[in-house]
């Protein structure tokens, strides 16, 4: 008697409750798209569903390191205050005379020291991830004011602001989009396809297991916080280029919309589960339903509390399905 | 039946199983008033299971259970405390911010009749009155916090008292103590048999059960091999009973060239856990690293593999002295280490065989930017399931869906996938059928004849001395013997594991 692997196929990974789950998110968009419909007769038109995409890239670009740090069983709450941090870094720097380019290079290693720092208090100090970027959640959003106070920087170059407002080419499509396609998939790439990705599974599964295999588990940790900080900053860099300004408390509370979308996204709160598809797929439908309620002028603060209620939901629904068919089974 | 009645509790007949053990099998015991009956036997002899039948913890399968002559059951613990039974652990289970009258009178805390408000004044006098019967040294109002272990059980002991307990277990009470206060443990125990209480103790520690015992029971594999009553008769007489099995189970060592000193360990020290450890290990040898639970052995395994490395002392591998400060540089040396605590640190239970098999070695199968070549990692989980013989539907299955024997073969596929030199092998057949525990014995003789050193704890004695070319034994922290396979035999080595001196009689 030995394996059967052949005989029997083996499921693919899109099967079971995950596959359910995705599917679920794919007809929720339709829903959310429909009732946009309804709201407004532009809606479905291309040019607006591809403008549309304009206000949540940023978030986006945020959650794809975000997925992998819930998997490996952490979180990262300074993401938003890291986004402001080396955004004013870069926009101050500018401001000082240095080149826009060389400003931004500038931004984006604040944001990966940023997060390197996460990474080394977590992972070497061994605080718990919730704690370290609760701290610095304060800090780094601090360390934005002290170099602006309530100033505000603008008159960035056109070339600049190209990444965030412009085309590409003569299509429709925004520069963010693809920026933040390049990147999903990347990101999609290396969770599923690499040795890196998977071991950020098997950390999320049983960190214990994996230090008593020889697995490096605080370099794993590092270097998803660094990442996450890297690409705090580049989202940085394409909303103040939206914008066209930086001020110290941009993208404000955007760690709820970046969390909720991953969580929605089917990414387990406990860590050790989720796919970048799902991620993707949630990210898409919470810019959808934010969009729709703006076309019906629902202000900022009701929308939050809605995107609060939907992250509860999100992180409870999982849980009482696996009860139920847990006790469907008994 | 007249002699029945001088015993307060009386177990006959005793069997109970768990899925796959036989924990116990047709056990006598029985406790009188005022005296202390020892409970000794092996680890996994069956001590703990009969603690908990007499706790209402776990129900027999079959027997009876006598309570001053008359039939009882014991549903669940509460039952049992109402018959007057107690128990206190190794660690004490107080609550640390509270008084130690409170703890004391915790669930029974005595109330003013009318206004049912605690009745403070009474409680710490009478907690005060519990404590000077003892003769503990100790006020009622400080906090348990910063109580030493010691300290802790006495508090421990008078709340058992508040509840009028008549039979106390004592399970394993003096392995976290200094000599010191183990002498006042045994001096309130004396105290609290004058006065009457029943008292169940249980040692690992042989001395500790003829220095305070009355009379000892000795319990192997489940099995009650027979009571003694402690003047007339020996250490050597217990040493005996607890490991005159026959060796009905013969294990396939088979004979290998034994080549050069592959691991060499002198003087490792790590504060606290274990001291001045020193053996080596050499080319194609298995060595049994022997003793009962609590010697240290996993302590000394985890830091050769570098989990917690050592504060002093050297490691050397091939002849090469070595530091190993985290597992992967153990690794990289060819050693690995397959814990005893297979689920916990073994395996990934929520993934599958391929994904744990491969978890150390992923790094062979990622290509050109990390990318992982699937059918190649495919095909190593696959021909090392197939070489351990690893029953399941697929290798696509998930871990936590395998038996323990199965899970403990895909540990070991885990380890021999990262080809090593050096196998720590932590219980390796701890809980597991015995068609599984045969075929590691098998896998582990012949890996040795390929040349593989294998250091084996165990505290199985059967089990060291059918596979051990040569034997360490620990006792608390130390190396308190070696023997060559030819030179060790059960009695030798639960001697040097109890602490005891050996006398060739």
């Amino acid at each position: 008697m030995t394996v059967k692997a052949r005989a029997v196929p083996s499921p693919s990974i899109l099967s079971g409750l995950l596959l359910r789950w995705e599917w679920l998110l794919v007809v929720l968009l339709g829903i959310a798209c429909m009732v946009n419909a309804s709201l407004s007769p532009y809606f479905l038109d291309v040019h607006n569903l591809f403008d549309m995409t304009f206000h949540f890239m940023e978030r986006s670009l945020i959650a794809l390191p975000m997925a992998f740090i819930i998997i490996s069983g952490n979180i990262d709450l300074s993401v938003a205050s890291n986004l402001g941090m080396s955004t004013i870094i870069m926009a101050a720097s500018y401001k000082a005379g240095l080149n826009i380019w060389l400003a931004m290079l500038l931004g984006l290693a604040a944001g990966a020291v940023g997060g390197l720092i996460n990474g080394l208090l977590v992972a070497r100090v061994r605080l718990p991830s919730l704690v370290v970027t609760l701290g610095t959640y304060a800090l780094y959003r601090g360390v934005a004011f002290v170099i602006l106070g309530d100033l505000v920087v603008t008159g960035f170059p056109s070339s600049f602001t190209a990444i965030g407002q412009g085309y590409v080419g003569h299509t429709p499509i925004p520069v963010p989009l693809v920026i933040f396609a390049f990147f999903a998939v990347l990101f999609g790439l290396l969770l599923h396809r690499t040795a890196f990705g998977r071991l950020v599974y098997a950390v999320g599964n049983n960190e214990t297991a994996c230090r008593f295999s020889g697995v490096a588990v605080d370099r794993i940790r590092i270097i998803l916080f660094t990442l996450s900080g890297l690409m705090s900053a580049l989202a940085g860099v394409v909303l103040s280029a939206r914008f066209g300004s930086a001020r110290p408390n941009i993208a404000l509370g955007f760690e709820l919309d970046v969390i909720t979308a991953v969580v929605l996204g089917g990414v387990d709160i406990n860590g050790g589960q989720g796919t970048m598809p799902g991620v993707v797929l949630a990210l898409f439908l919470i810019g959808v339903v934010r969009y729709g309620m703006s076309l019906k002028n629902v202000p900022g603060q009701i929308q939050n509390t809605l995107i609060g209620m939907l992250l509860i939901v999100a992180i409870l629904l999982p849980q009482f399905l696996r009860r139920l068919a847990s006790r469907s089974r008994a | 039946m007249s002699d029945m009645s001088e015993n307060l509790l009386e177990l006959k007949g005793i069997s109970k199983s768990f899925p796959g053990v036989q924990a116990l099998d047709n056990v006598d015991f029985d406790l009188r008033p005022g005296e202390v009956h020892a409970l000794v036997g092996e680890n996994g002899a069956g001590k703990s299971t009969l603690v908990k039948v007499i706790t209402g913890v776990h129900q027999p399968d079959a027997g009876e259970i006598r309570f001053q002559g008359q039939p009882v059951t014991f549903p669940n613990p509460l039952v049992a405390q109402q018959h007057g039974v107690a128990a206190i652990y190794q660690e004490p289970t107080l609550f640390p911010d509270l008084s130690v009258g409170e703890n004391i009178f915790i669930g029974h805390q005595p109330v003013r009749p009318m206004t049912r408000r605690m009745d403070w004044k009474r409680l710490y006098e009478r907690a005060g009155e519990l404590l000077n019967a003892l003769g503990v040294k100790l006020d009622p109002r400080t906090r348990v916090r910063g109580l030493s272990v010691a300290q802790q059980q006495m508090v421990e002991i008078a709340k058992a008292l508040s509840l009028n307990a008549r039979i106390l277990i004592m399970d394993e009470p003096t392995s976290a103590l200094t000599l010191r206060d183990v002498e006042d443990l045994f001096r309130i125990t004396r105290r609290l048999r004058e006065a009457g209480t029943a008292i169940v103790f249980i040692s690992h520690r042989l001395e500790e059960a003829f220095e305070l015992a009355d009379r000892i029971t000795v319990l192997r594999d489940g099995h009650y091999v027979g009571t003694r009553p402690v003047p007339s008769t020996t250490t050597d007489e217990v040493i005996q009973m607890m490991v005159g099995r026959t060796l009905d189970t013969l294990f396939p060592k088979e004979e290998v060239e034994i080549g050069e000193v592959m691991l060499r360990v002198e003087g490792l020290t790590k504060e606290g856990l274990f001291h001045d450890v020193s053996f080596e290990l050499r080319r194609g040898e298995i060595l049994g690293l022997a003793g009962l639970v609590g010697a240290r052995r996993t302590d000394v395994a985890r830091a050769i593999f570098g989990i917690s490395p050592a504060d002093s002392g050297s490691i050397w591998v091939d002849s090469r002295q070595v530091r190993i400060s985290n597992p992967q540089e153990a690794l990289a040396l060819g050693i690995v280490y397959v814990p005893e605590d297979r689920q916990q640190q073994g395996l990934v239970l929520p993934m599958d065989i391929t994904q744990n098999i491969t978890l150390p070695i992923l790094r062979e199968f990622a290509r050109r930017g990390g990318w992982l070549d699937n059918s190649a990692e495919r095909e190593t989980a696959q021909e090392f399931a197939e070489r351990l013989d690893v029953r399941a539907a697929g290798l696509w299955q998930k871990v936590q869906q395998l038996s323990g024997g199965n899970q403990q073969k895909v540990v070991l596929a885990k380890w021999l996938a990262a080809r090593p030199h050096i196998l720590i092998l932590d219980e390796p057949t701890r809980g597991i059928d015995v068609g599984t525990k045969a075929a590691v014995h098998e896998l582990m003789s012949k890996l040795a004849g390929q040349g593989m050193s294998i250091l084996m704890i165990s505290s199985e004695l059967p089990e060291i001395l059918g596979m051990s070319d040569r034997i360490v034994v620990m006792y608390e922290g130390r190396v308190t013997a070696h023997f060559t396979r030819q030179e060790a035999t059960q009695e030798k080595i639960m001697a040097a594991a109890t602490g005891q001196p050996f006398s060739n009689s």
